[in-house]
């Protein structure tokens, strides 16, 4: 029968076509028109001339911009490290606590989820600014501390220095761990609910303790996931922009705040284009590393992937 | 029969427990898991605790291997208080249900696990592995990892792996139940045989009456958290204490009935399903006269008789008692034996097994035929209120 | 005796849950402080000066981050329709059928999930500027017609992905059970698959939903002037003045 034959590829048309299409006009595209531009060079104010240069990437590579790509790669690490070592107790705890518990505490980490990144953001600025509640609290603790040596007897502190906690790289990573940490938390608990809980129990009924355990057992087969929580983590943090636009100083500026002037303030778009491919390389590099580091390796439930 | 605390055999424990539990409780807020539950096991003993799921016996052996905490009660291994010491720091090891081999090692390495952390030395572990692994008859596979072993190949593992410690006590966690029901057969054999060449304590968990009567020397049967009944198989299934193990263990006919007659040498119960027949029994039930019975008879135990104008006769009986009539409603013929189910007068069925001892019917017993149901009066188990 | 904690009952430990406690904490007291401060009648300092609602009073009477506001909600609630046909359709073209080139339709479905949010916003800006500028005197809502695009893009494949693993639960036997009664192509679509990828769509849309109002990096690289959102709006008061003036505004 023709007309049903026909009728199969109308349907598959009709599926695949408004995707597809949309994905290569409004997302393919615009990419590669960025990958062109990194060839270009800038011609008067607003005219681009695609030449085929390499110079923006020669550009990129100069001490200085890959000073910025190692201190993003490094902020980044230091943010995804911190998210792993707060986040794994959290995981642990999800999976552990009883079907009420769990609701609750998957529901506390995934809440700030829904409150505007901005706002966060903001509410990091009224506590770690100089007036804000951090060093008001440490203020107050300073003049008791004051007026007890005075008490004794001893001289007294003297006037409290506000901790400059903010626009710093301090100030960036807090920013980021406390953002990104759900990202860390939800990819560990997926991988540790799947670990059968008997294993463990076998681990301790065979004489080893909890640590011991945690190491010989858990993490290996909760490797997946952790190198899923790691990457999850580790490609916004790389790309961030807003964190370390607001709560940075003029020296932890990140990757996406250069990409950002060169479009928005130095008007050098093959440049800014070529920066940004250079950050999607090395996210893909993170993501082909995932993939290489998973590969073949049991999951938590006893099985191949 | 007092089911509380009865050594084997009724001869009074001369050797001391290797494992006793003392007025143990398990409460999990309101619901209770274990109640009150106090049992001693000796060394060398095949021990299974077997009963319906629910019933606190995984609860029980989880509590031995320290993975569970007693809400009350002590749980004492070779006569040393457990308190608060941890499952890793305990001389029992367990086989879990779902074997919990761990994934990422190879069979050797599984096996080596334990003593690894026990810090034995090389050449030393790696004999004890190769000779656990023998003894599981795995020795070819030591280097295959789990998911290359059939389900059969994974218990083996985690037997190794626990006995290669030598612990005081293997435990035991429905360790048949993923296997099918051949490799199960065998496996039961294996494991008895197992133990017998280690001749360590055996402690399992199960919920299939036909593999704890099988392989086990004795049987703590559980019900909501308490021990219905310990005994030897045969115990359980020939005198079962309760309607509950009666009816757990085994198949069997139940008759209320009330005790009309209780002598020194005989007895005499009345059942309505029965009636005009009687049941009669050799014996003393020690019963409060005209009070309410249950009368037990194994399916095995009852026998077929053409239909005839009088009731056949049962030896040593009064004439009459011990017989019902029917109709066969059903046969099933599973090979070994037939099961008949006979419908009495007044809608009960009754179930008789009979052996398929000749390739021919002779009997030629037929659907929808009259018959005689009749048992001896050694059959019957009279169970209190 | 019965504070006794079982092995694996890590929950009960006080490491536990002081751990968790201090997380929480850490996540929860800046943004309990931020709604403090919000009714607090001091401008630059935290010490409490009284309770207000001057600032609650200001915002609702600025018609800049009200407009901002309207057109977060107007964006979200088109690229949320938009995501859900176009992820819907991805989901299920990736899950029914087998063509060439399938796995690189996929991997263009991924694709928008890991590229960076920044190179994504300035991609969005070269397509907007060069090859399809967006006629900025549009009436509204078409003025907001490129950043509803945009987030489309970046939407749609969480859809999809949210169907998909949906559909892997899908049992084909129940289509062809409704083939078999007699309905044809779409009624069975109608009548059996889309009522199973329901609450996969509600959560889809739930998500887009989410995404869309919460996007800030590449909203920021593909608004004009006039098409401004709510989280550029707070962008650009925080840039340039450290004021609780935002504070009230948030999303539970």
């Amino acid at each position: 029968m023709a007309t049903r034959t026909q009728e199969r590829r109308l349907a598959f048309l009709a599926t695949a076509l408004p995707p597809i299409a949309w994905v290569v006009v409004f997302f393919l595209a615009p990419l590669a028109i960025v990958w062109a531009y990194s060839f270009g060079q800038n011609q008067g104010l607003t005219e681009v001339d695609i030449s085929g240069t390499f110079a923006n990437y020669a550009r990129a590579l100069q001490p200085l911009y890959l000073g910025i790509f190692a201190k993003s790669i490094f902020v980044a690490g230091i943010t995804t490290f911190l998210c792993l070592v707060i986040g794994f107790p959290v995981a642990l705890s999800i999976v552990f606590a009883s079907e009420r518990w769990r609701a609750w505490i998957l529901l506390l980490i995934m809440l700030p989820f829904w409150t505007n990144l901005l706002i966060r953001t903001y509410a990091l600025i009224a506590v770690l600014r100089t007036q804000g509640y951090v060093n008001f609290t440490l203020e107050w603790f300073w003049n008791q501390g004051s007026w007890l040596m005075t008490l004794v007897g001893l001289e007294p502190l003297g006037d409290f220095t506000p901790l400059q906690l903010l626009y710093n790289n301090f100030a960036v990573v807090f920013g980021l761990v406390y953002v990104h940490l759900p990202f860390m938390v939800l990819p560990l608990y997926a991988a540790l609910d799947r670990l059968d809980k008997s294993l463990i129990e076998a681990s301790l009924d065979l004489g080893a303790g909890h640590i011991r355990t945690l190491f010989l057992i858990v993490v290996p087969l909760a490797l997946p996931g952790i190198v899923s929580g790691i990457i999850i983590t580790f490609v916004p943090a790389l790309g961030a922009y807003l964190t370390p636009d607001l709560l940075g100083g003029p020296d932890s500026q990140m990757i996406a705040n250069v990409i950002e002037r060169q479009f928005k303030k130095a008007n050098d778009w093959p440049f800014g284009a070529a920066l940004s491919f250079l950050l999607m390389y090395a996210t893909f590099a993170a993501i082909a590393l995932r993939v290489y580091l998973t590969r073949g390796k049991p999951t938590a439930d006893g099985h191949g992937i | 029969m007092n089911v509380d605390q009865v050594s084997p055999g009724g001869t009074e424990a001369a050797v001391k427990p290797i494992i006793s539990f003392r007025d143990i409780c398990k409460r999990w807020g309101s619901t209770v898991g274990v109640d009150h539950v106090s049992l001693d096991i000796e060394p060398g003993e095949f021990f299974a605790l077997l009963g319906p799921s629910g019933c606190g016996k995984t609860t029980l052996l989880r509590m031995l291997a320290g993975l569970e905490v007693p809400t009350e009660g002590h749980v004492l291994i070779d006569g040393q208080d457990m308190g608060d010491i941890p499952p890793n720091k305990r001389a029992v090891n367990m086989v879990f249900q779902s074997y919990a081999v761990f994934p990422h090692m190879t069979v050797a390495d599984n096996v080596a696990y334990g003593l690894k952390i026990d810090r034995v030395p090389q050449p030393q572990r790696a004999d004890r592995v190769q000779e656990a692994l023998e003894l599981v008859q795995l020795g070819q596979l030591a280097d295959r990892k789990p998911d290359q072993l059939s389900g059969g190949q994974r218990q083996r593992v985690a037997l190794a792996r626990a006995l290669v410690k030598k612990p005081k006590v293997l435990l035991l966690d429905e360790p048949l139940s993923a296997l099918d029901a051949k490799l199960r057969e065998a496996m039961r054999f294996e494991l008895s045989q197992l133990q017998q060449k280690v001749g360590i304590t055996f402690i399992m968990v199960t919920h299939d009456q036909n593999e704890a009567l099988a392989i086990a020397s004795r049987i703590a049967v559980m019900n909501k958290g308490s021990i219905a009944q310990l005994g030897t198989p045969s115990d359980l299934y020939e005198f079962p204490a309760s309607r509950f193990v009666a009816d757990f263990i085994g198949s069997v006919n139940m008759f209320e009935g009330t005790l009309i007659d209780d002598k020194p040498d005989e007895a005499t119960v009345a059942c309505p399903e029965l009636e005009p027949h009687r049941i009669h029994v050799p014996h003393a039930v020690l019963g409060q006269e005209s009070s309410k019975v249950w009368v037990a008879i194994r399916p095995e135990k009852m026998n077929l008789h053409k239909d005839t104008d009088a009731p056949p006769s049962v030896p040593e009986c009064p004439a009459a008692h011990n017989v019902a009539k029917g109709e066969i409603k059903e046969i099933s013929y599973l090979g070994d034996i037939s099961i008949f189910h006979v419908q009495l007068a007044n809608g009960t069925l009754v179930r008789i097994s009979r052996p398929n001892r000749s390739r021919f019917d002779q009997d030629d017993f037929g659907w929808g035929e009259k018959v005689w149901v009749s048992w001896s009066g050694t059959s019957p188990v009279v169970l209190q209120g | 005796m019965a504070t006794r904690r079982a092995p694996l009952e890590y929950n009960r430990a006080w490491q536990m849950k002081l751990w968790l406690l201090v997380v929480f904490f850490f996540l929860y007291a800046p943004l309990l402080a931020l709604i403090v401060f919000s009714f607090n009648d001091s401008k630059r300092n935290i010490v409490w000066r009284g309770f207000t609602l001057k600032y609650y009073e200001k915002l609702f009477n600025n018609d800049d981050l009200l407009i901002a506001f309207a057109n977060s909600l107007t964006i979200a609630f088109f690229a949320t329709l938009i995501s859900l046909v176009i992820g819907a359709l991805a989901g299920i073209l990736l899950w029914r059928y087998r063509f060439f080139g399938k796995t690189a339709v996929e991997g263009a479905f991924t694709l928008p999930i890991v590229v960076p949010e920044i190179c994504m916003g300035v991609s969005m800006l070269l397509f907007f500027t060069r090859v399809l500028p967006w006629p900025n005197d549009l009436i509204w809502p078409f003025s907001l017609g490129s950043i509803i695009i945009a987030h489309v893009s970046f939407c749609f494949p969480f859809v999809a992905l949210v169907v998909r693993a949906r559909l892997a639960s899908f049992n084909t036997e129940q289509e062809e059970a409704a083939r078999d009664l007699g309905a044809n192509d779409w009624q069975a679509f109608r009548d059996v698959l889309l009522p199973h990828l329901k609450p996969a769509l509600i959560a889809g849309a739930l998500l887009a939903f989410t995404l869309s109002l919460d996007d800030f990096v590449i909203t920021f690289f593909t608004s004009g002037p006039d098409t401004v959102t709510f989280p550029v709006k707070v962008y650009s008061m925080l840039r340039f003045s450290v004021r609780p003036k935002s504070t009230p505004h948030r999303r539970c």
